[in-house]
């Protein structure tokens, strides 16, 4: 048997995570205090998620960004293709908090949305 | 002078769920106040995910955060005031103000709610010897630039001190092109939240040093480069351990401090260790019917602690509005004595037959204690001793206080808390 720890990274309490395995396979999970640090503790032994929140360039808006977050956690090896997708991507204001801002990033499946609401810029 | 019943100071997300929890409670005529252009504080600018699973057991951004009370002031037909700076506040509770449509006006209020956040600690608070080029930034200011104007402030960073926003603007910087070479810490261990040394920092490789700090800056007009070195124990240099980082931006995340001028020119106490007011059970200051909540009380890392709290302050100034002060200071004043690794607790001081049933006491230790027991003594009888497999400076503890205990509690003088270290 073997101990990996982890930190569970789904909430700011950051719980200290112990996973037994036994070769590929979880055996307990110790250490959280909710469900969320078990699902944590098991995909991070086997294939690490994380949320991409980045910014983009918005036209005629009030603000010159606007902030956007990946739907769900997407592979943490693919962060930074997510990052670079994101790079020169414009958006016309107004833009809405939940808008889909790009579908299906970096081939993951999960699309962006913008995480605030940009109105346009007054004439 | 156009009167309120309750008059918050800053549109954070400690005004805002104060005002909230107030309105429930009972309270028609309330007013925030907010010197910024828009309201949920700094959470505007803190687009990274990892609020509010405690309140709304979903993980949200800082500004779809601050967008959920937002949207409940606005349900709650709640008076605000935005691009409005306050200015002054009288003993009296009259809230000077001004903004470009109405100029300088008057408030009078009944209850006053401070929520006035924190700042970060300034460059001039820390012993840099050298120049002063350009490139060198607070890690707040900086997040603002990158978050809320778009714009990069550097390629090759360096950031001094290990504290949330210094680890969250590592990987912030790293997402936009920049290279983050290392982050140093003058303190064995890190000021901020484990899972943003694992999330910001182990994830990018980037590298943290604890016992590092800076100890001279190059460059005459940009910034081009720092010296790192190695501390002893009491923070001195240690000659022959220089290394230099060539870089063009210094972020600094060194500390907050709560934004208190408004409170002390009021006249509100303050308490030296977290440079917030003192308060009571009921987060009121030293001044009647005026309340404390969030980072100007003291600084938290979790907002959705400074929701709750704020809570707790919006219902109180509500029953100081209906009642006055025929609930205040009933009984003796106990003591909550912050001893061994305990720097501070909030509140301060309690009237046990004023308490709701439960009371949160929220505090920090002085320094990372491992496998150790959190102690609480009621006079010398030790009535808890709770097992922590780790305590660090950089997250806030609580611990639940129980009316009912304290008051069939002979002869209760003083409430003790002490780390005891296994
Ligand atoms: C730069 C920074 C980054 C942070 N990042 C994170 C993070 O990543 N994750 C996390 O969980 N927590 C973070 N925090 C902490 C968390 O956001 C705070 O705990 C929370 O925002 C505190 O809420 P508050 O309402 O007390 O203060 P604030 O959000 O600071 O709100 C205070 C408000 O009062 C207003 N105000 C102040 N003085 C006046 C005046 N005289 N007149 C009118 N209005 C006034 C200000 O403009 C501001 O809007 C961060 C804090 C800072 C300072
Ligand atoms: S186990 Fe639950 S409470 Fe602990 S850090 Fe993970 S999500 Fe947060």
């Amino acid at each position: 048997m073997e101990e990996r720890n982890f930190i569970c990274i789904c909430c700011p309490m950051g719980c200290s995570l112990t996973v037994v395995m036994k070769g590929e396979e979880v055996v307990e999970v110790a250490g959280n205090t909710c469900k969320r640090g078990d699902i944590y503790a098991r995909n991070e032994v086997i294939n690490p998620m994380r949320m991409v929140t980045s910014t983009v360039k918005v036209i005629g808006g009030r603000e010159n960004v606007v902030s956007v977050k990946t739907k769900e956690d997407i592979p943490k090896g693919k962060i930074f293709e997510c990052v670079r997708a994101l790079k020169d991507v414009k958006v016309n204001a107004p833009v809405y908090m939940g808008d889909t801002i790009m579908k299906n990033v970096a081939n993951t499946g999960v699309d962006i949305v913008a995480t605030k609401n940009v109105e346009c810029k007054e004439a | 002078m156009k009167e309120y019943d309750i008059v918050i100071i800053g549109g954070g997300p400690a005004g805002l769920a104060a005002a909230v929890s107030a309105k429930k409670n009972g309270i028609k005529n309330i007013l925030i106040l907010e010197r910024d252009k828009e309201l949920g504080g700094i959470l505007n600018q803190c687009i990274h995910n990892g609020f509010g699973l405690h309140t709304f057991k979903e993980e949200l951004t800082g500004p779809e955060y601050a967008e959920k009370f937002i949207q409940q002031v606005k349900e709650g037909k709640i008076e605000y005031k935005r691009n409005t700076m306050v200015t002054d506040i009288s003993p009296k509770k009259v809230v000077t103000a001004m903004n470009h449509e109405e100029g300088l006006f008057e408030i009078q209020a009944k209850a006053v709610v401070l929520a006035m956040g924190c700042r970060e600690r300034a460059r001039g608070a820390l012993n840099i010897p050298g120049y002063r080029p350009a490139g060198i930034f607070s890690a707040g200011t900086a997040q603002r630039f990158v978050n809320m104007e778009g714009y990069l402030p550097g390629r090759e960073v360096v950031i001094l001190g290990s504290g949330d926003i210094g680890l969250i603007m590592a990987r912030r910087m790293t997402f936009e092109g920049a290279k983050v070479k290392v982050v140093a810490e003058l303190m064995p261990y890190s000021g901020g939240l484990k899972r943003n040394i694992v999330q910001c920092l182990d994830d990018y490789g980037i590298p943290l040093k604890l016992r590092h700090t800076v100890v001279d800056i190059k460059g005459k007009k940009r910034l081009e480069g720092v010296v790192l070195a190695e501390v002893d124990e009491r923070g001195k240099p240690i000659s022959g351990t220089e290394e230099f980082y060539s870089c063009d931006t210094l972020l600094l995340s060194v500390g907050l401090i709560p934004e208190n001028e408004l409170s002390m020119a009021m006249g509100v106490e303050i308490n030296p260790v977290t440079m917030g007011p003192e308060v009571n059970e009921i987060l009121e200051t030293s001044m009647e019917g005026v309340f404390a909540c969030g980072n100007v009380l003291h600084v938290h890392d979790l907002v959705d602690f400074v929701s709750q709290e704020a809570a707790t302050a919006g219902k109180n100034a509500a029953l100081y509005v209906k009642m006055g002060n025929t609930r205040k200071r009933k009984g003796k004043k106990i003591l909550l004595n912050a001893k061994e690794g305990i720097r501070y607790t909030v509140p301060g001081a309690i009237h046990v037959e004023n308490m709701d049933e439960n009371l949160m006491v929220r505090f920090r230790v002085d320094n990372v204690y491992k496998n150790c027991y959190i102690n609480m003594y009621l006079n010398d009888e030790r009535v808890m001793h709770k097992k922590c497999l780790v305590l660090t400076p950089g997250e806030m503890e609580e611990i639940k206080l129980i009316k009912e205990d304290l008051l069939s509690y002979p002869n209760l003088k003083t409430i003790t808390l002490k780390i005891e270290e296994a």
